[in-house]
């Protein structure tokens, strides 16, 4: 099993397969999501949407406080998240007693993960890592198998079920659904123009921050110090380790909450660093599976 | 719960005291917090074709198995019956990926890359071996023609059975899926005691009893073997499994357990003496095997659903492990990172 161990190592740091890229490798850019100075006004909501030519996918009055999005899907890329909260954000709140009340607003987006799941489990090779580190589904080439769609740890990727806008499904299927799977593409096409993502662009108070990964890490760093001096309730980053189960989040945030508060996972993890424990547990059951039912053949009777 | 409400949550407009309220806010120090209750990993966009390739890939997979070994064992009738049905069912199973893909006419995308980080590529991979072994060696037989190149079929057919009906638990356990995920130990292994089964069973249904002990043993032992490994799945994922005991997947679980137990039974007491109860027997075997997949399949959706069974189970790891995705204020400085 040495083989696939070493085929599916995954040491912390790096994106596997970026290397290749040799003299067309580009410094390792993303997004630093400071949630502390996030104003919930959906600038980048739209000018995803705008810039991606991403459809409208219905407009729902969902009650839960700001929120209408609801969740990052195929047709939401950058999705706002709005939590009302009877806990004051500041220390032990007003000094008077008074426990207070804050509202949190997380811009939330594809992490572009070091160690990304998605990717791994692609069976296309749709998916795939750019010269930036970031991770983009090409769209002629995925099929909608939506593999993805249950591996992505952070519920990221879906399936497009609206009709098709760009290429659409050869007539003869009698279909005309995208069928295909949707995701951030980090705005791969503005990173090769030399523009910023569309979404950091449109932050009108620099909550998303887009740069250097290695940059915004320092900066994300010294943030925190500050929100901590200032006493602030919570204030976490979210992402920013290379050390956690998917070697670190390209775009990484600064929560004032757990995880979960904002409808993400505490401890996420690349289900494919598991691959060969699983694939080495496939063959022990596939060869019982052979040496059984040839043992149960041959011994015992016929009829 | 209306009491300990914001003020302010009054605006959204919905009348008191309905059920919705709760979990509309997320008070900071309950014990479950949740993004209103949403989902944090999606559920599959998967279809009907998924869990029905599961059955039909088992089928193919294990008959190719009984069909070699029958052969060798000097069982002709047998040995023709199990290769024949297995491929049908290896002629059906890439017509029911293909059916479930978004976009369909571009299911050979799924062969221009070999990839051993996607059980989905490589599953592929195994099944055009299979299908194409097993459809090879069914066509000379029925030709009567080329003897050494339809053994040769036969014994690839038999290699990449095993394979074919195991990789899909795999599959399964290889995505974020909480049930699925923490299950990896043992939905390969299920996989294969109920591809052992059907095919058994499957074959009970077309041999004479005279030809068919060894399918009706390898039937049997399947159905004993998965529900010992069903059971000790269970044991292991402990909170996250009680989906196997809820909603649609528990009922499916049940008629699994109800239909494979009788049609096993029915197999061991009466399929020696009676065409008629070897028929119904592995039927019933059938549809429990059927119903077991689609339990599993099921069981995914809900554990996806349900935000609780993610958040528990890496709260767990978090607690026993101390892995975490968070660095807090006093945290230890975080190491100097290796890349980027």
């Amino acid at each position: 099993m040495n083989l696939l161990q070493d085929l599916l190592e995954q040491p912390t740091g790096d994106p596997d397969g970026w290397d290749a890229y040799g003299d067309e490798q580009q410094e390792r850019v993303g997004f630093f999501t400071d949630t502390s100075v996030c104003i919930g006004c959906k600038a980048c909501e739209v000018a995803c949407k705008e810039w991606n030519l991403i459809p409208e996918d219905g407009r729902v009055w969902t009650g839960e406080s700001y929120d209408h999005t609801s969740q990052l899907d195929a047709n939401t890329w950058r999705h706002v998240a709005f939590v009302e909260q009877r806990k004051p954000l500041i220390g032990d709140g007003n000094g008077d007693g008074s426990t207070g009340l804050r509202w949190l607003m997380e811009s939330d987006v594809c992490k572009h993960c070091t160690h990304a799941a998605c990717l791994d489990v692609c069976p296309t090779g749709s998916l795939f890592r750019t010269e930036f580190g970031t991770v983009v589904v090409q769209q002629d080439i995925c099929n909608g198998c939506g593999y993805c769609v249950p591996a992505c740890p952070f519920g990221v990727l879906d399936k497009r079920h609206l009709e098709a806008t760009t290429d659409p499904p050869p007539a003869f299927l009698g279909r005309k659904e995208d069928g295909r799977v949707w995701k951030c593409t980090l705005c791969y096409d503005r990173l090769k123009g030399g523009h910023e993502p569309a979404c950091a662009k449109a932050c009108p108070t620099k909550s998303i921050q887009f740069g250097p990964l290695e940059e915004l890490r320092e900066r994300a760093d010294a943030r925190l110090a500050k929100l901590e001096a200032e006493n602030w309730n919570g204030a976490q980053l979210y992402g920013r380790d290379p050390d956690d189960g998917v070697g670190g989040f390209g775009a990484f945030f600064l929560l004032l909450d757990e995880p979960e508060v904002y409808g993400l996972p505490p401890d996420p993890v690349v289900t494919t660093r598991d691959l060969p424990e699983m694939w080495t547990n496939m063959l022990a059951a596939a060869g019982t599976l052979l040496a059984g039912v040839a043992a149960l053949t041959f011994l015992g009777r016929r009829g | 719960m209306r009491e300990e409400l914001h003020p302010l949550s009054d605006l959204n407009g919905k009348p008191p005291g309905t059920t919705s309220w709760s979990g509309s806010i997320t008070e900071a120090g309950t014990e479950m917090r949740s993004y209103y209750g949403r989902p944090i990993v999606k559920e599959p966009t998967w279809t009907w074709e998924i869990p029905t390739y599961f059955f039909t890939g088992g089928v193919a997979g294990a008959s190719a198995v009984l069909s070699s070994a029958a052969r060798v064992s000097g069982n002709e009738t047998l040995a023709r019956r199990a290769l024949y049905i297995g491929t049908v069912a290896d002629l059906v199973s890439p017509a029911l990926l293909i059916s479930d893909l978004g976009r369909p006419e571009r299911f050979h995308h799924m062969l221009r890359v070999v990839k051993v980080t996607s059980p989905m590529n490589l599953g592929s991979w195994i099944l055009l071996v299979n299908g194409g072994a097993t459809t090879t060696a069914a066509m000379l037989q029925l030709l009567g023609k080329w003897k050494p190149v339809r053994i040769a079929a036969s014994i690839v057919a038999a290699l990449a059975g095993p394979p074919l009906a195991t990789y899909t638990g795999v599959l399964l356990a290889d995505t974020a899926i909480p049930v699925w995920h923490e299950g990896r130990h043992e939905l390969p292994w299920i996989f294969g005691a109920s591809a052992a089964a059907s095919a058994g069973a499957a074959a009970s249904i077309f041999v004479p009893p005279r030809d068919a002990g060894p399918a009706r043993r390898v039937a049997v032992a399947g159905v004993l073997a998965e529900g010992a490994l069903m059971q000790a799945m269970e044991l292991r994922l402990g909170k996250v499994g009680e989906v196997y005991h809820e909603g649609e997947a528990g009922k499916l679980s049940w008629a699994a357990k109800g239909l494979s137990l009788a049609g096993a039974a029915l197999l061991a007491k009466r399929g020696r003496k009676s065409r008629a109860s070897a028929v119904l027997g592995g039927a019933l075997v059938c549809a429990g095997e059927v119903c077991l997949r689609w339990s599993v399949f099921k069981a995914g959706f809900q554990s996806a659903r349900d935000p609780k069974y993610v958040v528990e189970s890496q709260r767990g790891r978090v607690e026993q492990d101390g892995t975490k995705a968070t660095t807090k204020p006093g945290d230890s400085p975080a190491p100097p990172s290796r890349g980027a």
